[in-house]
């Protein structure tokens, strides 16, 4: 066998231990089937209006339609076409997902590193913050927050911003005092280094594996919430392609006729499953990557 | 605690000032249609377009007289309305926490026992869905599944007939507000069995949904405890299984378990939102919901103010259980 730089030997090493469990590749599969759907909903379900996010509806008959050659997945309330919705709410979701989920971790990793490498007052201020926010449930707080600052989709996704960056706060800090009296930091204080490029050269790299384990699992927990915010009603408007939305627009038909009491069967459990199988996806893939990652587990 | 909970209080101001006078107007009146005229003399009267610093210590001020405002959605005052809420909720989590912390830790200690068995996928199977589900998915599934398919387990927390009773009979006595209990107190069977089987369905969405973290957790510390060497020692020391998992590896994979309870808590006030709002119960999560939908500010923010000091109050009896709990904190 030909022998391999270290580095990317380690890097096979991991390849490898990542595809070995079933787990992790039904995860990847899941999140790399949703992001495909995500990137080719153009091509997959054409835009009827002008802004894709509009489900395009036929008529506005109440009672939702059952799966037709029309309507391969049925129709919703007020007859909202539900693959449409389904497709384009998937971008919605990465969309969604990946902008709070990244400017989280802009935020988190900014104050964790200032609080962690300064320590002292800056520490004590940044992390008595943090404490406050973790002082409310998260969904009861986000509810609050979207009421103040005005419902709809885009209130949400500024709430999640602005309430889910204290956890990689509290555990990139938490990194950064076991990193910081290591003596490769002290040399390089020695060496004359400025504290900017200490952080983010030395300090910041080593400390970010947790942090981006806990962003891949916030992934799915973020569009849970963004989902249940839509489902109360605070989310975007009626017959917006968003996951929430659409099983709020299904909820009024868990009752069916009198002769087939699952008559609707479709409009309830359609959109829920499509739901829990992203945020399954995301949820197995960051547990293979901790499993992956993490040196205590990585090689057993 | 008390900086933290300063902390709130300034945190739900601050939510409360994102909103234009003329919507905070509304924690004080009773009418909902007021004149723009009469709108201006109100902001005025209480003083809400005043410096914010001045603004917040009146509104404290308030908060400790008890004058939490007039909440819209329940049509009275926010406190009449919260104890009227309140009980609803209570109840609901008398029965669901127990039986969360109960399945958390008995499927989890038996996932990590029976390692790589079949018993161990199926709870690690049961953990990873409890923790992708939405909560108003399993509740509307299980609601499609049992009442609108097979007709039991209706939604609401009493029948009508019950709630007469529960509400207008003479002759019943409210002791503790909580049905089942003072079902059993007034010794009244029906009333029990109605409150009772109610409150099955909604409970089953909170425990599958909230017990997951526990299970997972619990089933990672077994498995820690389990490979530790007092474990060897015990087993050499002729120790048999029940006491080996018993008095030496489940206690010691409880601490982390303990630590959590809280973040469980938490996460199980969010679920009540959804749960109460699905099963059509009034208590302070649907109050919630609704509050939130019809911009009823006061309801809100004392919702809110609540969850955030009894949060503030379960997580420092946590540390409380823990510090007595673990012998190493306790003895040093």
């Amino acid at each position: 066998m030909k022998t391999m730089h270290p580095r990317l030997r380690e890097l096979a090493f991991t390849l490898r231990r990542f595809l070995k469990n079933p787990l992790s590749v039904i995860g990847l599969s899941l999140v790399v089937i949703f992001g495909l759907i995500a990137l080719l909903a153009p091509v997959l379900e054409p835009p009827k209006y002008a802004d894709p996010y509009k489900i395009p509806h036929t008529g506005f008959h109440i009672e939702p339609s059952p799966p037709s050659a029309a309507h391969p997945l049925g129709t919703m309330q007020q007859q909202y076409d539900m693959l449409y919705g389904l497709v384009w709410g998937t971008r919605s979701a990465f969309r969604i997902g990946v902008l709070v989920v990244a400017a989280n971790l802009f935020i988190g990793i900014i104050l964790g590193v200032l609080a962690g490498y300064f320590g002292g007052l800056v520490d004590e201020v940044i992390m008595r913050i943090t404490d406050i926010f973790f002082a409310i449930p998260f969904l009861v707080m986000a509810m609050a927050l979207v009421v103040a600052i005005g419902r709809g989709l885009k209130a949400v996704v500024v709430v999640l911003i602005i309430l889910g960056w204290p956890s990689y706060t509290r555990v990139l800090r938490s990194d950064i005092l076991v990193t910081r009296g290591k003596d490769f930091i002290l040399a390089a204080r020695a060496s004359g280094a400025s504290h900017l490029r200490i952080m983010f050269t030395h300090i910041v790299p080593n400390a970010l594996y947790s942090v981006l384990i806990l962003a891949s699992l916030n992934i799915g927990t973020t569009i849970l919430t963004a989902a249940a915010l839509s489902f109360l009603g605070l989310g975007s408007e009626t017959g917006t392609a968003d996951w929430g939305q659409i099983i709020s627009l299904c909820r009024s038909w868990i009752v069916g006729t009198p002769g087939n009491r699952f008559a609707y069967w479709y409009t309830v459990f359609i959109p829920g499953f499509v739901i829990s199988l992203f945020v399954l996806g995301w949820n197995l893939m960051g547990d293979a990557v901790r499993d992956v990652f993490d040196p205590r587990m990585r090689r057993r | 605690m008390v900086l933290v909970l300063i902390g709130v209080s300034l945190l739900v101001f601050t939510m409360m000032m994102l909103l234009p006078p003329g919507q905070r107007v509304a924690i004080y009146v009773t009418n909902d249609r007021v004149s723009p005229a009469m709108m201006d003399a109100l902001i005025a009267k209480y003083g809400l377009n005043d410096p914010a610093p001045l603004q917040y210590f009146r509104w404290l001020r308030n908060l400790l007289h008890g004058e939490f405002g007039y909440s819209i959605t329940a049509s009275s005052p926010v406190l009449k309305g919260f104890a009227r809420f309140l009980p609803v909720t209570l109840e609901l989590v008398l029965y669901a926490a127990p039986l969360i912390i109960l399945t958390g830790i008995f499927l989890g200690t038996l996932g990590a026992v029976r390692k790589d068995t079949a018993m161990d996928h199926v709870t690690r199977v049961l953990a990873i869905v409890g923790f992708s589900l939405p909560t108003f998915w399993l509740g509307l599934l299980l609601m499609m599944i049992f009442y609108g398919f097979l007709g039991i387990f209706p939604p609401g927390a009493l029948s009508t007939d019950v709630r007469n009773i529960v509400f207008s009979d003479p002759t019943w006595h409210p002791y503790t507000h909580l049905v089942t209990i003072d079902a059993i107190l007034n010794w009244r069977w029906q009333v029990f069995w109605d409150a009772f089987y109610r409150m099955i369905l909604p409970t089953l969405n909170l425990v599958v949904i909230n017990s997951a973290l526990i299970m997972r957790l619990m089933r990672s510390s077994m498995l820690e405890a389990l490979g530790q060497d007092y474990m060897m020692t015990a087993r050499a020391k002729g120790a048999d299984r029940k006491t080996l998992f018993r008095r030496h590896a489940r206690r010691n994979a409880m601490l982390p378990v303990i630590t959590i309870s809280g973040i469980t808590f938490a996460e199980l006030m969010g679920s009540m939102v959804i749960t109460e709002t699905i099963f059509d119960r009034k208590g302070i999560g649907w109050w919630m919901a609704q509050a939130a939908l019809q911009l009823d500010v006061a309801a809100i923010m004392f919702d809110v103010l609540f969850l955030g000091t009894i949060y503030v109050v379960v997580n420092l009896v946590v540390d409380l259980i823990y510090a007595y709990v673990d012998p190493r904190v306790r003895l040093s």
